[in-house]
C-alpha cells in the first residue's frame, strides 16, 4: 500500500510519511539480513563449540583412573611358588597364582559380595613380586585398578537419583563407593593403562597407544610414498611436461582423484593389494599404501602451487649462468617451493590421520589387545579405535571413545599447528 | 624381514661406497696436475683433464648403476618372496598328503604360514608341521640365494659404471636423463591410480553382473543381500534392488545436509565477504574451516551419541510413534554442518569474484547492502554458487562414517526423516566389514554400488568444475 503512495506522487518527498516507512522497512529488512549472516556464523561456530564441549566433557575422564587400596597378603601356598624358589627360578613367577591371591584379598578387606577389582587388577601384583620377590610371604597395602562400574560410579558418571532397575550398576556397588571413599581407600591417578595400552574388553584395561602406534605406522608408510611421489608429480607437471595429451590426462586424473570419496581408495585396496596382490591384512603396510593413493593429489597440488609461486626470473638467472634445467629445479625452484610442498603435506598427512573408511576396507578394524612393532603385523588406527569402542554401549567405552577422540583432535591440531607455522615462518612472498 | 632390511642396509652402504669411489675418480681424473677446479682456468695443455660434469655426478651415476638394479631385485623378492616359497614348498609336498582341489590348498598353506610365524603351537595337519619345516629350509635358502644375487648385482652395475668414467663422459646428461624418468614415472601414478580405481570397480561389478542383472540392480526396490546358506532358510532371499540404497544416499546427503548446509553455508559466506570486519573474518573463517578439518568419524560418534537421541526424543514428542533412533535426520544434520565451510567456502570465492564495480554500481543507485547482495551479488554469482552446492553434494553422498555410525543399515524407501534409511556408503561398509567370501553375489554387490558412487560423485565434480570455471572465465 506504501508502493501505490509513492506512484501516487511522493517519489521526490523523502521525508513524507510513505518515504520514510518505506526506508524503514528497508533499513529494517537490511538489519535483519545482517543478523541472519551473523546468526549463521554464530550458529556453525557454535555448533564447533557444542561438539568439542561435549566430547572433551565426557572423555577427559578416561585419562584418570580409579584405584582400591588393598592389603594384599603374598601368601607362598596360595601363590604357588616361594621366595627361594622364585630366585632360583625367575620364570616361575610369571604363573603364580595372583588372581587368587587378589580374590582372597580383597575378600578379607572388602567382604566380596561386590566384585570392586578390575578382572586386570592381579596385574598390579605380578609386577611387583616380579620387581620385589621378597614380597612373598609378607602382607603389603596395595593400590589396585578397580572395575569399570566401580570407575564410573567414582567419576559421578550416573545420576544416582534414579530407580536402580533404570541405573546400569547395584546399589551395592554405589555403597562399596561410599564406603571406599569414606575410608581413603580409593584414589584417582593418571590412567596409565590408557595411555600406554592396546585394546581390551574390558573398559578399564582398554588403552589408546596400539592404536595410535598404528596410526603413526601407517602414517610413516604414507608419507614415504605419497611425499616423493607427490613433488616429483608436481615437479614433472610444473617445470618439464610438454603441453600434450599425456599431460592432459594425467592432470585430469589427479583433480578426479582430489575428488573421488575416500572410501573407494579402500574398495582399490581391498581389490589390488589384498586380493590381487595378496598383501598381509589388517597391516600398517597397505593402510599406508592405500592412504598414499588418497593423500597423493592433495600433495601434487598443493607442490603445484608451490612452485608456480617461484618467480620466472629465479629459474632464467640460473639458466643463464649455465645451469641445466634439472639443476635449475633440483637447486633452485625446489628449495624455494619447499616450504610451501611440506605445508600441503602435512596437510595431506592430517587429513590422512582422520581417515576411517578405506582402513576399515582394508581390515583395519581387527580387535587387538597387544601393541603392533612392525608394518606388517595386524594393526589398527586410531579413528577406526574410535569406531570400534563407538560401537560398545557400556557407559565406560562411551568415556574411551571421548577420551581417543581428544588424543586425535590434539594430534590434528598439533599437526595442523606445525603446517601453520612452517607456512608463516619459511613461505616466501614474492 | 629383517633379512630383507640387513641387505637393503649392505646394498645402500655399497651404494654410498660407489658414489664416493666415482665422485674420488673424477677428482683424481680432473686434478692430477693442478688440483681440482683450477683445471677450468689452466691452459691448453690441461684441457683434456677438463671433466664434462662435476665429480659428483659422476659418483652419482656409479651408485645409481650399482643401486637400481640391485634395488629392484630385493623389491621382487620382498613382493613376490612369499609366493616364490610357497610354490616351492608346495612342490615337495608329497603327493598323498597334497590337498585335492585350490581352496584346500590355499587353507594348507594358511596353516604351514601360521606355523612358520609361530601364531599356531601345533598343527592340526601333521603334513603341515612337514611343510613348516620345509618353508624354514626354502625360506632361508631362496633369501640366501638373493641376498647374493642382488649384491652381486649391484657390484657388477658399479663396476661397469666406473669403468666408463672419463674426464669426457657425459655423467650429467645421463643422471639427468634417469631424474627425468623417475619424475615421469611419478606422475604416471596417478594415472595408475585412476586405471586402478576404474579397472577394479569394473571387473568386480562385472562378476557381480553376471549374477545378477543390472537392471534388478538399478531399478529394484528391494534391497536384502543375506544370501542363503542354505536352501531352506529364511529372510535370505538375496535381492539386489539397489533404488532404497539410491534414495536414502539423496535424501540424507542431497537433500537434509543440504537444507543445513546450503542457507548457513551461504549466509556465512555472505556476512563473512560482506559485513565482517577484517579482524572478525580473520578469526571466524579459520573456526569454520576447523568444522571441515574434524575427522568424521567423530561426527559420526558425535551423530550417534547425543544428536540421534535428542531427534529421536523429538520426533516422539510431536507425535512420531516410530521415531528411529538411527534417523536419516540426525545423520543428515550432522552431515550438513559438516559440508558447511565447503558451501561457504566456495560461496566465498563466488562472491568475491563478482566485479566491484557491479556491486559499486548497485550501492551507489541508494540500494542498501542487502538489496544489493540479493539482487545484484548472488544472481551474478549464482553459477559459482550452484558449482560449490554440487561438489559439496558429491562430498556429501561419498561421505561414509558418518551414516555408517548414525544412519543404520535398514533399506527403507521413506520420506519421513525420523525414520531409518541407508546410504550406498554405509552399505559398502557393512558388505565388506566381517566374514566374507569373495566370490559371493552380497561381497562382489559392494563393488557395484562402489561403482556407482564413483561414477555419479566424478560426474558432478566433472559438472560442477566447468559451471565454476566457465562462471570464472565470464569475468576475468
Amino acid at each position: 500500500m506504501t508502493d501505490t503512495a509513492i506512484t501516487t506522487g511522493a517519489v521526490h518527498q523523502w521525508a513524507s510519511a510513505p518515504m520514510q516507512a518505506r526506508i524503514r522497512r528497508r533499513y529494517r529488512s537490511e538489519r535483519l539480513f545482517r543478523a541472519l549472516g551473523l546468526g549463521a556464523v554464530a550458529l556453525a561456530g557454535g555448533f564447533l563449540l557444542f561438539l568439542l564441549v561435549t566430547v572433551i566433557g565426557s572423555g577427559w575422564n578416561s585419562f584418570r583412573q580409579t584405584q582400591i587400596l588393598v592389603p594384599v597378603s603374598f601368601d607362598a601356598a596360595r601363590l604357588g611358588v616361594t621366595a627361594a624358589q622364585a630366585q632360583a627360578n625367575p620364570a616361575l613367577l610369571a604363573r603364580a597364582n595372583y588372581q587368587g591371591v587378589l580374590t582372597d584379598a580383597m575378600k578379607r578387606s572388602h567382604g566380596g559380595a561386590v566384585k570392586l577389582e578390575s578382572d586386570g587388577a592381579w596385574l598390579a601384583l605380578r609386577d611387583a613380586v616380579t620387581a620385589d620377590p621378597a614380597l612373598i610371604g609378607t602382607t603389603k597395602p596395595m593400590w589396585v585398578i578397580a572395575s569399570s562400574n566401580i570407575d564410573q560410579i567414582a567419576k559421578g558418571a550416573f545420576d544416582l537419583t534414579l530407580a536402580e532397575d533404570d541405573l546400569p550398576v547395584t546399589r551395592a556397588e554405589i555403597g562399596a563407593v561410599e564406603a571406599l571413599k569414606a575410608d581413603g581407600r580409593l584414589q584417582m591417578v593418571l590412567n596409565r593403562t590408557f595411555l600406554t595400552g592396546a585394546d581390551s574388553v574390558d573398559p578399564e584395561l582398554a588403552g589408546i597407544w596400539g592404536a595410535l602406534k598404528g596410526s603413526l605406522l601407517t602414517l610413516l608408510v604414507t608419507l614415504a610414498i605419497s611425499f616423493p611421489v607427490g613433488i616429483f608429480s608436481a615437479i614433472y607437471l610444473e617445470e618439464f611436461a610438454a603441453k600434450n595429451r599425456w599431460t592432459d590426462i594425467i592432470e585430469v586424473s589427479i583433480n578426479n582423484l582430489a575428488a573421488v570419496p575416500s572410501i573407494i581408495f579402500g574398495l582399490l585396496g581391498l581389490a589390488v593389494f589384498l586380493n590381487f596382490m595378496n598383501m598381509p591384512r589388517s597391516a600398517p603396510v597397505v593402510g599406508g599404501l592405500t592412504l598414499a593413493l588418497m593423500t597423493l593429489p592433495v600433495i601434487v597440488i598443493a607442490s603445484r602451487a608451490a612452485i608456480k609461486a617461484v618467480p620466472p626470473s629465479i629459474r632464467d638467472a640460473a639458466l643463464g649462468v649455465g645451469a641445466s634445467r634439472v639443476q635449475v629445479v633440483f637447486h633452485h625452484v625446489l628449495p624455494l617451493a619447499l616450504p610451501g610442498m611440506l605445508t600441503g603435506t602435512i596437510l595431506g598427512m592430517a587429513r590422512a590421520l582422520g581417515e576411517t573408511a578405506p582402513l576399515l576396507m582394508i581390515g583395519m578394524r581387527a580387535f587387538l589387545t597387544s601393541v603392533p612393532d612392525g608394518l606388517t603385523q595386524p594393526a589398527t588406527a586410531l579413528p577406526v579405535q574410535i569406531f570400534i569402542w563407538s560401537d560398545n554401549v557400556s557407559r565406560g567405552f562411551v568415556e574411551k571413545t571421548s577420551g581417543a577422540i581428544i588424543v586425535l583432535l590434539v594430534f590434528l591440531l598439533g599437526i595442523n599447528s606445525l603446517a601453520i607455522y612452517l607456512r608463516n615462518r619459511f613461505e616466501v612472498r614474492w | 624381514m629383517s633379512y630383507t632390511m640387513m641387505i637393503l642396509l649392505v646394498l645402500l652402504a655399497l651404494g654410498l661406497f660407489g658414489y664416493m669411489l666415482g665422485q674420488g675418480r673424477a677428482r683424481a681424473m680432473a686434478g692430477a696436475g693442478a688440483g681440482r677446479g683450477a683445471a677450468v682456468g689452466a691452459g691448453v695443455g690441461a684441457r683434456a683433464r677438463v671433466l664434462h660434469s662435476r665429480p659428483q655426478y659422476h659418483g652419482a651415476y656409479v651408485a645409481i648403476a650399482a643401486l637400481v638394479p640391485a634395488l629392484l631385485l630385493l623389491a621382487f623378492w620382498a613382493v613376490a618372496g612369499d609366493g616364490l616359497v610357497a610354490a616351492r614348498v608346495m612342490a615337495n609336498v608329497p603327493a598323498a598328503d597334497m590337498p585335492a582341489n585350490a581352496l584346500d590348498r590355499a587353507a594348507f598353506l594358511v596353516e604351514v604360514r601360521g606355523l612358520v610365524r609361530g601364531d599356531y603351537a601345533a598343527a592340526f595337519n601333521p603334513a603341515a608341521d612337514v611343510a613348516a619345516r620345509a618353508w624354514v629350509v626354502a625360506e632361508r635358502q631362496l633369501a640366501a640365494l638373493f641376498g647374493v644375487a642382488s649384491v652381486a648385482l649391484l657390484l657388477m652395475g658399479g663396476a661397469w659404471a666406473f669403468t666408463r668414467l672419463k674426464p669426457d663422459f657425459r655423467a650429467r646428461t645421463r643422471v639427468e636423463r634417469l631424474v627425468m624418468l623417475a619424475l615421469v614415472l611419478a606422475s604416471l601414478v596417478a594415472i595408475l591410480t585412476t586405471f586402478g580405481i576404474i579397472l577394479s570397480l569394473l571387473f568386480e561389478s562385472f562378476r557381480f553382473f553376471r549374477l545378477v542383472s543390472p537392471a534388478e540392480f538399478l531399478f529394484g526396490l528391494n534391497w536384502s543381500p543375506q544370501t542363503a546358506m542354505r536352501a531352506d532358510q529364511v529372510g535370505s532371499s538375496g535381492a539386489f534392488g539397489a533404488v532404497p540404497l539410491f534414495w536414502g544416499t539423496v535424501f540424507i546427503g542431497a537433500i537434509i545436509a543440504m537444507l543445513v548446509a546450503i542457507p548457513l553455508g551461504l549466509m556465512s559466506a555472505i556476512y563473512l565477504t560482506q559485513y565482517a570486519a577484517p579482524g572478525f573474518r580473520k578469526v571466524a573463517k579459520p573456526v569454520l574451516e576447523v568444522l571441515a578439518g574434524v575427522p568424521t568419524v567423530v561426527y559420526g560418534f558425535f551423530a550417534a551419541l547425543t544428536v540421534a537421541p535428542a531427534v529421536r526424543d523429538f520426533g516422539i514428542s510431536i507425535g512420531i510413534s516410530d521415531a528411529s533412533s538411527e534417523s536419516a535426520l540426525a545423520a543428515g544434520l550432522v552431515m550438513g554442518v559438516m559440508i558447511i565451510p565447503f558451501v561457504s567456502s566456495m560461496a566465498d570465492d563466488a562472491l568475491t569474484a563478482v566485479p566491484g564495480s557491479m556491486r559499486d554500481g548497485s550501492l551507489a543507485m541508494g540500494a542498501t547492502p542487502s538489496e544489493t547482495i540479493r539482487r545484484v551479488l548472488i544472481p551474478a554469482a549464482l553459477p559459482g554458487i550452484v558449482g560449490g552446492v554440487l561438489l559439496a553434494v558429491s562430498r556429501a553422498i561419498g561421505e561414509t562414517m558418518i551414516v555408517v555410525m548414525a544412519a543404520g543399515l535398514a533399506a527403507n524407501l521413506t520420506a519421513n526423516p525420523f525414520h531409518s534409511v541407508t546410504t550406498v556408503t554405509a552399505q559398502i561398509v557393512a558388505l565388506l566389514t566381517g566374514d566374507q567370501e569373495f566370490d559371493s553375489a552380497k561381497t562382489l554387490s559392494a563393488f557395484a554400488l562402489g561403482l556407482v558412487l564413483f561414477l555419479v560423485t566424478l560426474a558432478l565434480n566433472v559438472y560442477a568444475l566447468a559451471v565454476v570455471k566457465k562462471y570464472r572465465e565470464a569475468y576475468d
